[in-house]
């Protein structure tokens, strides 16, 4: 997949971000636990409930991940770091994953991730644009391939989405 | 009783009990199936592909590490099929390995090097693409990670995961991208960790305390003993030019399974000390000067024979048994008895082996010591010293022995002479562990052998030879006096 | 195309009969269209019968590896000595698939309810729902229509006041392809990297959590509550070829085709007929040139091949392919098959879990050997070596996504070597598509 987002990371970063699981957050993940048999079960589910709160998994997060579930940080990093929707940086306010697999790559994808870079300002996938405000990324089959071409823009899934149709969509999420 | 499996592998017929891998079978015949992820200390991952092997009426090839024998089952090692799935499988592994073989510390101990020669091709068909590359990591303190070289095997993660029982390491990312991880800010500072550097079977993970030091088919080695602790995990002394250049461990079901802590692993270094006693010393006036053995041993029956009263000993517990036995032979000889001490340390087990730790003993035999009837009462013992008109001093490094030792005459007997011995009338030089063949008793009483691994230095020789010539001239004095 | 369209009248709308009836999503619009009776029907009834009436209908797995949905549930032992689990398999991954995306968002309920009848038939009081993290619309509406389900007693710990406990969760997945192979799913449910496990041992002995596991597709479990409220013989009665492939299916349509969408026909159905007449046939000016049958895993037929191919698991093998999981890859004579196979490869080398050797350097040493003949410097024996490295990634590891990737290079370089030989000839690639 083109562009991953990268750049390095300490031990410290994502130290100032607020802890997830104390008060209404802890309740949440006690009544996830509950529904697995082993408390590592509950594992994906803190992840998301960590990127909700920070739009992020910092080593900060996983390590509060680690501590509630028992588990070893390494561990957890090994967790996240294969599941590609889990951010390991900040990422922009709007984060946009195009299917370019081939069922919508023959339907114009490439044409769509283009338009969104230019429509942003994005100047590649996996960066973020100049404002901070959108990052574009080419993701592998969405499960919408009849829909040609689908989009998230965060957790909204957009389907038929062309290259023409690009600028009025990015315009609805100024 | 178990069940016994009949299978032919390769034409040769053989029978394991039920559950045993195919690998384990063909190891039996004498046919090692190449392999990396697998390893009997580890569970089984099958992941690697490098043992796959043809079975008759299987569809495909099937990994024999993972795949249990079946009665009648007829396993080709040495198949076309099979033969081509391996060599495919070499390939793919050298498409991003670095050519680094002159640069790297495991040519001549690399199953990467071995399989290929064995079985790989001649030349690979990754026509100049660019390798992967990664920069080398300090996963700390004695263990680098160098990605470029691993062949993700997984060995090292599934060691601290399943036999240290603390996952310190990981599988990060996926695909081609994957590599060994820790966390930020950790370090794999476990104290059996060094163990992921002998299961690495390529030179991906490195031991900084060996990097770059030697190459390993100038070593000799030599079956031993860790003089760590009172768990006595079996292990080799790899030597090169009579220096101890780095220390491995042996297998050993009952002790140590394949398995050393760092503690042994990494302190070695004094068995290469070069401050050594390398003559035997006799004292004049306030000289110690060296002579030849018959002199020194002579003029030590003289001083013991004319001791009056029981004569006390101060022994090391990592002397071996028989110079424990002879010490305490020869001070029994006038009622006497002796005493050590031992140094502790924290205790670490290997959570995931049964009865398997870094002891709170350091010492080699305390065992051994208690078993020659040696006791633990070292500053009575001490007291006893002072007042004494013999001393003997087995190795000990007497430190933080206050005053004069003794007001009576001290044998020392030893590898190194320390400062509250100078006042010894004769000095006898000692071979290390290193330098002598002898026995440990470990925490367990299991009695293990050591075997000798480099020459000591100057005239020094095994302390359970010059006890004994001790006693005998003590004998032959008597018996002239007789 | 996007619900509601017309069913088409060659289509055999079983599971798809409300997709695009908004008030379908709900409890009470479900129970009006006769939902859940067979959920009661079933919790009246021995659960060996209810397994045997799957086993009658014929019913295959639809997430693409077609195993005999009632055999597989016999698997699990029939003394219950751990926990037994059921797995919804919802990651819909495979490039060309969007079936179940649609059974979720449009009959939720239907979805619930199979899960239920095999969760009680199998002995599960549990089951996940494993939803790919993508799907986001389908977890809400799936969350609410549990929701639903628990409230009206439908599910808890007295299901339909039956005195059986069925509970159903969604699991969430996080973006990995592999997570639909059915023992990663579980080691991703277990809170694991999304690893295929070696087999033996096989979910029905050792599954999640270390006990008796059942996996079933989406779909798959949404064909259940028909079997049972109309019979295993009606739902085997439904079959136009093979009687070994019986019941409906739904194919997702897409690429170059005039109406993309999920049609639902009879199983053995003539693949031309489903393309050219229930799919539209090809865009204005177009001919067909290649089709991926099953989702982009399987072998890609040519259009004369294509044509002739009946839409079944015993058809679909005839002419060299796999059904798989009904993910229909139209291409036309615009599209670029060298870079379309560049791009599945990628996909896959993008995917791989890095366990096996051969996948995880293999995989990644097609797309660049493709990447390079894309570029103009191919040379001749890049097709051999493409090839045999596909052959090597055959068969040789612990899950099929190597196989899955071998599929598509070998029968593309095989049936449109023109095209390779071209980029051999005259160098780098001009227009996309």
């Amino acid at each position: 997949m083109s562009g991953a987002p990268v750049a390095p990371h300490g031990e410290t970063a994502g130290a100032g971000l607020p802890r997830v699981f104390v008060g209404e957050g802890r309740r949440r993940l006690d009544a996830v636990i509950a529904k697995y048999p082993a408390k590592a079960g509950a594992l994906l589910p803190a992840l998301w409930m960590v990127q909700e709160a920070h739009g992020w998994i910092s080593p900060a997060g996983m390590a509060e991940v680690a501590e509630v579930l028992e588990l070893t940080p390494a561990y957890v990093r090994g967790v996240v770091t294969f599941y590609t929707m889990y951010h390991q940086h900040p990422v922009g306010k709007y984060f946009v994953q195009v299917c370019t697999t081939t069922p919508c790559n023959v339907c114009g994808a490439e044409g769509v991730v283009q338009a969104f870079l230019k429509a942003t300002g994005a100047k590649a996938p996996g960066e973020t644009s100049p404002d901070g405000r959108w990052t574009i990324v080419e993701v592998e089959c969405l499960g919408a391939c009849g829909f040609a071409t689908p989009v998230m823009i965060n957790d909204d899934f957009v389907e038929g989405v062309s290259a023409e149709s690009v600028p009025a969509l990015v315009a609805r999420y100024r | 009783m178990t069940d016994l499996v009949r299978l032919t592998i390769d034409g040769r017929e053989v029978e394991v009990p039920a559950g045993t891998s195919v690998l384990e079978a063909a190891k039996q015949t004498g046919v090692l199936i190449p392999h990396y992820c697998y390893h009997p200390g580890l569970p089984v991952a099958g992941s690697c592909r490098m043992c796959l092997v043809d079975v008759e009426k299987s569809p495909k090839p099937v990994p024999s590490c993972a795949t249990p024998v079946a009665p009648g089952m007829v396993v080709h090692v040495a198949s076309e099929q099979a033969k081509a799935a391996r060599r495919a499988v070499l390939e793919f592994l050298l498409i991003n390995h670095p050519l680094d073989c002159p640069i790297c510390d495991k040519a001549g101990e690399c199953t990467l090097q071995d399989y290929t020669f064995q079985e790989g091709r001649e030349a690979g068909r990754y026509a100049d693409y660019a390798k992967r590359y990664n920069p080398v990591e300090d996963f700390g303190p004695d263990v680098l990670y160098v990605p470029n070289r691993c062949v993700l095997c997984t060995r090292c993660v599934r060691f601290m995961d399943d036999v240290a029982k603390e996952p310190t390491l990981n599988v990060s990312e996926r695909g081609d991208r994957a590599h060994i991880g820790i966390f930020e800010g950790r370090q794999l500072d476990h104290p059996w960790a060094g163990n992921v550097v002998d299961l690495c079977p390529v030179g991906s993970l490195l031991s900084k305390d060996f990097l770059n030091k030697a190459r390993v088919w100038d070593f000799d080695k030599t079956a031993s003993v860790c003089p760590g602790c009172t768990q006595g995990c079996n292990v080799v002394l790899e030597t090169r030019e009579n220096v101890v250049v780095r220390v491995r461990p042996r297998p050993n079901a009952e002790v140590n399974r394949f398995w050393m802590c760092d503690e042994g692993r990494l302190r070695y270094g004094w068995l290469n000390r070069s401050d050594r006693i390398e003559a035997p010393l006799v004292r004049h006036g306030d000289r110690l000067v060296p002579v030849e053995w018959e002199a020194a041993l002579e003029r030590a029956a003289e001083l013991m024979g004319a001791a009056e009263g029981a004569w006390v000993g101060l022994v090391s517990p990592g002397a071996s048994c028989e110079a424990l036995e002879a010490a305490s032979a020869l001070l029994a000889l006038r009622g006497g008895a002796g005493a050590f001490r031992v140094r502790e340390g924290p205790e670490a087990p290997l959570a995931g082996v049964p009865d398997l730790a870094l002891r709170k003993e350091r010492a080699p035999n305390v065992h051994g010591a208690l078993a020659a009837g040696f006791t633990r009462d070292w500053s009575g013992t001490l007291d006893r010293a002072r007042s004494a008109a013999l001393v003997l001093v087995l190795d000990e490094d007497l430190a933080d022995a206050a005053g004069p030792l003794t007001a009576g005459r001290l044998v020392f007997v030893g590898t190194v002479l320390p400062e509250a011995a100078r006042g010894a009338a004769v000095v006898l030089p000692s071979a290390n562990m290193a330098e002598e063949e002898g026995s440990f008793e470990n925490l367990r009483g299991l009695r293990q052998r050591y075997l000798q691994a480099k020459s000591p230095p100057g005239m020094a020789r095994p302390a359970a030879w010059i006890l004994a010539e001790l006693k005998a001239a003590l004998a032959s004095r008597a018996g002239a006096r007789a | 195309m996007g619900y509601p369209h017309p069913p088409h009248p060659k289509e055999t709308q079983v599971l798809s009969r409300h997709f695009g009836e908004p008030d379908a999503r709900g409890y009470d619009g479900w129970v009006k269209r006769g939902g859940y009776a067979a959920l009661e029907k079933a919790l009246g009834t021995p659960r060996e019968q209810v397994i045997e009436e799957v086993k009658a209908s014929g019913l295959r797995g639809r997430g693409g590896a077609g195993f005999p949905a009632g055999v597989k549930w016999s698997f699990m032992p029939k003394q219950k000595t751990k926990p037994h689990y059921l797995c919804c398999n919802a990651d819909e991954s495979e490039p060309g698939t969007f079936k179940d995306r649609e059974i979720m968002r449009w009959t939720p309920h239907q979805l619930i309810e199979g899960c239920a009848i095999a969760a009680y038939a199998i002995q599960a009081e549990q089951v996940f729902l494993y939803v790919r993290g993508e799907f986001t619309e389908p977890i809400a509406i799936m969350q609410r229509a549990l929701d639903e389900a628990y409230a009206r007693g439908v599910l808890g710990a007295n299901a339909m006041g039956k005195g059986v406990r069925i509970d159903v969760m969604i699991h969430r997945g996080a973006g990995a392809y592999i997570c639909g192979e059915e023992t990663a799913l579980m080691n991703s449910i277990e809170g694991k990297r999304g690893n295929p496990r070696i087999r033996p041992p096989f979910p029905a002995a050792v599954g999640v959590f270390g006990c008796p596991t059942t996996i079933n597709n989406v779909e798959t479990l949404a064909s259940v509550p028909h079997i049972i409220e109309k019979g295993g013989a009606w739902y085997k009665g439904l079959c136009l070829s093979n009687p070994k492939s019986t019941g409906t299916k739904l194919f997702s349509i897409c690429g170059t085709v005039a109406r993309p969408g999920n049609y639902e026909v009879t199983m053995g159905f003539p693949l031309k007929d489903l393309l050219y007449d229930v799919a539209g046939g090809m865009r204005p000016g177009r001919k067909l040139k290649a089709v991926i049958p099953g989702g982009s895993s399987v072998p890609i037929l040519t259009a004369a091949e294509a044509e002739d191919t009946v839409l079944d698991y015993e058809g679909c093998v005839a002419k060299g392919t796999m059904l798989g999981s009904g993910g229909m890859i139209v291409l036309d004579d615009s599209v670029d098959m060298v870079y379309q196979v560049m791009r599945l490869a990628r996909f896959y080398a993008h995917e791989s879990c890095a366990q096996c050797t051969q996948c995880r350097e293999g995989t990644a040493w097609t797309v660049k050997i493709l990447q390079r003949i894309l570029g103009g410097q191919g040379k001749a024996e890049d097709l051999d070596l493409l090839l045999d490295l596909s052959e090597q990634m055959t068969g040789r590891t612990i899950c099929v996504l190597s196989d899955s990737c071998a599929a598509p290079v070998v029968s593309a370089i095989r049936k449109f070597r023109p095209e390779f030989d071209a980029y051999l000839r005259n160098g780098r690639r001009k227009a996309r598509a």
